[in-house]
C-alpha cells in the first residue's frame, strides 16, 4: 500500500496525461508596475488611501515625529506605549519640552518628562512578554518595511523596526511610522522589495491596510473586530 | 453526518423552497447588488485590470500542468523553513492528521480561521468526534457554528441572518455576552471579539486555509479582514494550515497579481486589512511548529478532466456569486455544498467525478456574467455545458424521457420534411386556439415549467411553408 | 448583396412574423434574400443541455444547407453565437477533418441581422417608423459572446417616432437559458419576474430584443400576468415603416 504523498503524486501524474511539452509557458506580464510618481506625490497618495479606510494618516517632517507620536498617543488615549525593537529614539513620543532646535529630548529626561505631562505615555521598549500580557498594553509604536501608496498598506516584516507580529496584533492601537524612502507606488513593487529578505530570512511579512473590520452581519461595516482599532500612520520626510 | 460537497437534495428542489424565502431573497438582492457596484468601481480603478486577470490565468494554468512539480518544491522550501508538510488523499486522512497532531499536543481545544477547504472536509466534526473543540473565529463563521447551520455564501457566510437574529443567537449561545445585548452590527462584533480574544489569548493550537502556497519559498498567505487569522496564525505555539493541493504557486512574484486580483474581486477593496505571509517556522516569531496538509479530496479527480481543470485556478473571491441571477434568487444552500454559485456548480460535480452535485451543472441560465468578473477568467459556461454532456454521457442524472425526448428532435431536426410535417401537425393542432387569439397556457409532461408561469404563443404556419406559398 | 437567410426552427415555428420581417426589412435595404429550404436547427439546445454527440449531425446539416452561401444571416443572437463559438470545437470533436475545414469557412460567413446591417451594410438607418416607447434588453448572448455592443441601439435610435427608455439592470439576464427554462423553471420565473418588473419600471410600450427566445420568455410572463407591454423582436420594429402600420 503507498503513502499518500506517492499516490498524490502519481495521481497528478495520471490527470495530466495530455499534457506533453515539458517546456514551461511563457507568463504574460503586462501589467503596470509603479515609477511615475516622486515621493512627495506617493506620500500624498498614501496619506489618501490610508484615510480611505479608516486609519489616520499624518504628513510631517522627521524632526516632528516624536511630537506627532506623544499628540498621538494623547488623542488615541495611549497610555502605556510599547516600541518595538529597533524603532529609532527621535520617534519616542517626546517631552512636553524640547530646546530651541526641536530636538526630541534625551531617553532618560523624556520618561521624566513624559510622567510629568501626567497621562502621557508611559514608553519602553518591547520586552517579548507574552501575548496576553500585550493584552494590557494599550499601543504600540512600530516603524515599518515599506509601505504601498496606492492601496494603503504598510508592509511590516517582523524585523526591527517592525516588531513581532503579535505586538501589531493584540494591541488596540497602532501607531506607525514610515519614512517617505519606503513608499512604492504599486503591490509588484512591495513584492520585488520583500524578495531578497523572504527568500533569505525567512521574515514573516504582514500587510496591514486600515484597521480590521467585517461586514459579515447584514453587510455593515463594522471597524476593529480583532486587531487594532485605531490605527495611525506618520508619514515623515 | 452529511458530507459537506454533497448535496443532499436536487438543485431544483432545493432551489423551489429557497426561493419561497422572502428575507433571504431580499438579503440576497441587498449583498449582491451592493458588492457588484463596489467590486466594479475597485475593478475600474486599474487600467491593467485585464494584464492582471490573464496573468492570473496563465499562472494558474501553468501551475496545474506541472502540479505535481511545484507541490515538491513547496514541501521541499517549507521543510527547510522548520515546517512539517504532510499529505492527504481524502478528508478522513486530513482529519486523521489534524486530530491526531491536536492530541499529540494535550489539548481539547483549538481555534480555527476561515477556511473553506477544512469545511468541505468537515474537519470540526471530525475533531468532536475526538472529543476536541475546534472554535470558529471568524465572525459569520462564529455564527454559523454556534447556531449549528451551514454557509450560504463563501465572502459572508451569514449573510441570510439579520442583525435581530444574530443578537438573539448571542444573547442565548456566546459565553459571556449580556443578556440585554443590543442588535447594532457593533455591538454584536464587541461581544464576539470579547469572547474570541480569551480563546486567542489561551488556545496553543490555531488552525488555518491557505490562500496560496509559494512553491520557491515555502510562504503561505492568508488574506482576511478581521483579524482573526493573524489570531490564530500568530498567538498559538502549534500551527496547522490545511490545503486544497490547487493552492500552490510556483514563484514569490507570482503573489503580485494574486494580492491585487483577490481583494478587488472579494470584498472590493484595493486591499485587504490584512495579509499574513509566512514561511515555516520564526523561532523569533509566533508558533514554534507548523505544520501543512496537503489535501487532495478529489482534486486529481478534477484535474483529470481537460476542461474542467481550470476550476482548480479559483481564488475563492466570490465574484462569480454576486454576479449570478440564479445565486441571487436562491442563496448559497440550494447548492448544498460548501461551494455554492457558479464555482460550486462546476467545482463540486468536479471534485466528486459527478458522483454528487449531478444537477449543479443545470443551475445556470449560461448568461456569462461569472466569466466577465472572474480574476481569474475560469470559463465557467463552457465547463457548465462540457459538464452537462459528462453528465448526459455517463448517466449522472437522468431526467426521465429526458433522452429520448432529445434523441427524437434531433432526428426531427436532421430530416427537414419531416420537421416541416411536425410543424404543420402543431399549427394544426393549435389552429382552435390561434382563431380565438388565445395562448398555451398549459404544457403537458417535462414542458410543464414553462407554463407554470409563462404562456406560450401558439405556433403558427410556419415560415418555410409561408416561403413556399409565397415565394 | 446576397444573403441566405436562417430563421432558425424557434423563428421557424413559433415566430415566422421575424422572420417574415426580416426579409421585409432586407429587401426593403435592396439585399437579395433567399432560403435554404432544408434549414432546420442550430443544434444550441442540444448542445447547451448536454446533448453535443446528438448535436453533431445537427452541425452537418447545417454546414450542408448553407454550403456555399456567401452570406449568412439569422435574427438571432444566440443562434449566430452557436455557429460561431461551438461550431468549431464539436467539428474537431469529431475528428472529421472534412467538417472542420466546412466549419472552418461558414463561421466566418455567418453574421446576426445587427452585424449585417451597422457592419456589412454600414446603415444604421433603416427607414423605419416605430412611434412607440421602447426599451431594449440585451440578451445574453449578444452582450457577452457576440459582443454586439452598441449596434442594436444605433439603430433603434434612427427609428422615426420611437422613444428609447433606458431599461433598468439592463445588462441582468432574464432568466430564459434554453432548457433552463423548464428543468430550472422556479429559478428562471423568478428571475424573468425581475426582468419584467424592470421593463415595468421603464414605462415603455414594447420590449425589443434580438433574440427570439429570450422575448418568448419575457413575453410569456407578462402574457401571464396581463401587464401592457408587448414584446417585438429588433428585425419586427425595424421592418415597420407606417405605410402598412
Amino acid at each position: 500500500m503507498s503513502d499518500a504523498r506517492t499516490e498524490i503524486l502519481a495521481r497528478i501524474r495520471g490527470a495530466l496525461g495530455d499534457v506533453r511539452d515539458e517546456a514551461p509557458r511563457r507568463i504574460p506580464r503586462d501589467y503596470g508596475r509603479g515609477g511615475g510618481l516622486d515621493q512627495e506625490a506617493l506620500a500624498g497618495l498614501l496619506t489618501d488611501r490610508v484615510r480611505d479606510y479608516a486609519a489616520e494618516a499624518e504628513r510631517m517632517s522627521e524632526l516632528d515625529v516624536g511630537v506627532a507620536v506623544r499628540a498621538g498617543c494623547l488623542r488615541l488615549g495611549i497610555g502605556r506605549l510599547l516600541v518595538a525593537p529597533g524603532v529609532p529614539g527621535a520617534w519616542w513620543p517626546a517631552a512636553a519640552w524640547e530646546d530651541e532646535t526641536g530636538a526630541a529630548a534625551e531617553e532618560d529626561e523624556r520618561d521624566v518628562a513624559i510622567e510629568e505631562d501626567g497621562g502621557a505615555a508611559e514608553a519602553e521598549e518591547d520586552d517579548g512578554r507574552p501575548a496576553a500580557e500585550l493584552d494590557a498594553v494599550d499601543g504600540v509604536l512600530t516603524g515599518c518595511a515599506l509601505a504601498i501608496a496606492e492601496t494603503g498598506t504598510l508592509v511590516l516584516d517582523g524585523r526591527p523596526p517592525c516588531g513581532r507580529r503579535a505586538l501589531t496584533l493584540v494591541p488596540d492601537r497602532h501607531i506607525c511610522v514610515v519614512r517617505v524612502e519606503q513608499i512604492v507606488e504599486r503591490v509588484p513593487e512591495a513584492i520585488a522589495a520583500l524578495a531578497p529578505r523572504v527568500a533569505a530570512g525567512r521574515v514573516p511579512v504582514t500587510f496591514i491596510s486600515g484597521s480590521s473590520a467585517t461586514s459579515d452581519i447584514e453587510l455593515e461595516r463594522v471597524e476593529g473586530v480583532h486587531g487594532p482599532r485605531r490605527l495611525l500612520v506618520l508619514i515623515a520626510g | 453526518m452529511n458530507d459537506p460537497i454533497a448535496p443532499p437534495r436536487s438543485f431544483p428542489e432545493a432551489a423551489h423552497d429557497a426561493l419561497a424565502d422572502d428575507q433571504l431573497r431580499r438579503n440576497l438582492a441587498h449583498v449582491t447588488s451592493t458588492i457588484r457596484v463596489k467590486r466594479a468601481a475597485a475593478v475600474a480603478e486599474l487600467p491593467d485590470w485585464e494584464a492582471l486577470r490573464e496573468a492570473g490565468r496563465a499562472i494558474k494554468t501553468e501551475t496545474m500542468r506541472h502540479l505535481d512539480r511545484h507541490l515538491v518544491a513547496l514541501e521541499r522550501s517549507v521543510t527547510a523553513a522548520g515546517g512539517v508538510v504532510h499529505w492527504a488523499r481524502n478528508a478522513e486522512e486530513a482529519n486523521r492528521i489534524v486530530g491526531g497532531l491536536i492530541e499529540s499536543h494535550r489539548t481539547t481545544e483549538v481555534v480555527k480561521a476561515k477556511s473553506l477547504t477544512t469545511e468541505e472536509i468537515g474537519l470540526n466534526e471530525a475533531l468532536a468526534q475526538r472529543g476536541i473543540r475546534a472554535w470558529e473565529t471568524d465572525l459569520a463563521q462564529l455564527i454559523i457554528q454556534l447556531s449549528d447551520d451551514t454557509p450560504s455564501h463563501i465572502l459572508v457566510p451569514a449573510i441570510h441572518r439579520n442583525r435581530a437574529q444574530i443578537r438573539d443567537l448571542f444573547r442565548a449561545e456566546l459565553p459571556g455576552a449580556p443578556a440585554d445585548l443590543p442588535d447594532d452590527p457593533s455591538a454584536l462584533a464587541e461581544a464576539a471579539r470579547l469572547y474570541l480574544r480569551e480563546l486567542f489569548l489561551r488556545a496553543r493550537v490555531g488552525i488555518s486555509g491557505a490562500n496560496f502556497a509559494v512553491a520557491e519559498t515555502g510562504t503561505i498567505a492568508v488574506v482576511e479582514s478581521e483579524g482573526n487569522a493573524r489570531m490564530c496564525t500568530t498567538l498559538p505555539e502549534v500551527l496547522i494550515t490545511v490545503m486544497g493541493i490547487e493552492k500552490v504557486i510556483p514563484s514569490w512574484r507570482d503573489l503580485e497579481v494574486y494580492l491585487q486580483l483577490l481583494p478587488r474581486s472579494s470584498t472590493a477593496e484595493r486591499m485587504n486589512p490584512y495579509t499574513s505571509l509566512w514561511t515555516g517556522v520564526d523561532p523569533a516569531d509566533g508558533p514554534r511548529e507548523f505544520h501543512l496538509v496537503l489535501l487532495d479530496h478529489g482534486r486529481t479527480t478534477a484535474l483529470a478532466d481537460e476542461v474542467g481543470r481550470q476550476a482548480l485556478h479559483c481564488i475563492r473571491c466570490s465574484a462569480c456569486l454576486n454576479v449570478c441571477p440564479v445565486y441571487e434568487r436562491t442563496g448559497g444552500h440550494a447548492y448544498g455544498s460548501t461551494y455554492p454559485g457558479p464555482i460550486g456548480a462546476i467545482i463540486t460535480p468536479l471534485l466528486t467525478d459527478l458522483h454528487e452535485g449531478a444537477t449543479l451543472p443545470y443551475a445556470s441560465s449560461l448568461c456569462g456574467a461569472c466569466y466577465e468578473v472572474c480574476p481569474v477568467k475560469i470559463d465557467i459556461p463552457r465547463v457548465l455545458v462540457h459538464l452537462r454532456g459528462r453528465v448526459v454521457r455517463e448517466g449522472a442524472h437522468r431526467e426521465p424521457g429526458e433522452q429520448a425526448a432529445m434523441g427524437a428532435l434531433a432526428r426531427l431536426f436532421e430530416h427537414p420534411r419531416a420537421f416541416a410535417a411536425a410543424q404543420r401537425i402543431g399549427a394544426l393542432l393549435t389552429a382552435p386556439l390561434r382563431r380565438r387569439g388565445r395562448r398555451i397556457t398549459r404544457l403537458p409532461g417535462p414542458l410543464r415549467g414553462w407554463t407554470q408561469g409563462r404562456d406560450l404563443p401558439p405556433p403558427q404556419p410556419s415560415f418555410r411553408d409561408w416561403w413556399r406559398r409565397e415565394r | 448583396m446576397r444573403v441566405s437567410l436562417f430563421v432558425t426552427c424557434l423563428g421557424d415555428t413559433l415566430f415566422p412574423d421575424t422572420a417574415r420581417a426580416t426579409v421585409t426589412l432586407l429587401e426593403r435595404l435592396g439585399v437579395e434574400v433567399n432560403f435554404p429550404a432544408a434549414q432546420t436547427c442550430c443544434g444550441q439546445m442540444h448542445i447547451n443541455t448536454g446533448y453535443g454527440h446528438e448535436a453533431q449531425s445537427l452541425v452537418r446539416h447545417f454546414v450542408e444547407t448553407f454550403a456555399g452561401c456567401e452570406v449568412i444571416v439569422a435574427p438571432s443572437a444566440s443562434c449566430v453565437a452557436t455557429v460561431r463559438t461551438e461550431y468549431p470545437r464539436l467539428a474537431a470533436e469529431t475528428g472529421d477533418p472534412a467538417l472542420q475545414s466546412a466549419v472552418a469557412e461558414i463561421v466566418p460567413r455567418t453574421c446576426e441581422l445587427t452585424e449585417l446591417l451597422v457592419d456589412r451594410l454600414a446603415v444604421t438607418d433603416v427607414g423605419a417608423v416605430f412611434p412607440h416607447t421602447v426599451t431594449y434588453h440585451p440578451t445574453c448572448h449578444s452582450l457577452r459572446t457576440l459582443e454586439l455592443g452598441d449596434r442594436p441601439l444605433a439603430l433603434l435610435r434612427a427609428v422615426r417616432g420611437l422613444e428609447l427608455r433606458e431599461l433598468p439592470r439592463a445588462a441582468e439576464c432574464c432568466g430564459f437559458g434554453g432548457t433552463f427554462a423548464v428543468k430550472n423553471a422556479d429559478t428562471s420565473l423568478a428571475i424573468g419576474a425581475d426582468k419584467v418588473r424592470a421593463i415595468l419600471d421603464s414605462g415603455a410600450e414594447y420590449c425589443v430584443a434580438v433574440d427570439s427566445s429570450c422575448l418568448m420568455h419575457i413575453g410569456g410572463v407578462l402574457d401571464r400576468r396581463h401587464e401592457r407591454p408587448r414584446t417585438i423582436h429588433l428585425a419586427e420594429l425595424l421592418a415597420h415603416t407606417g405605410a402598412t402600420g
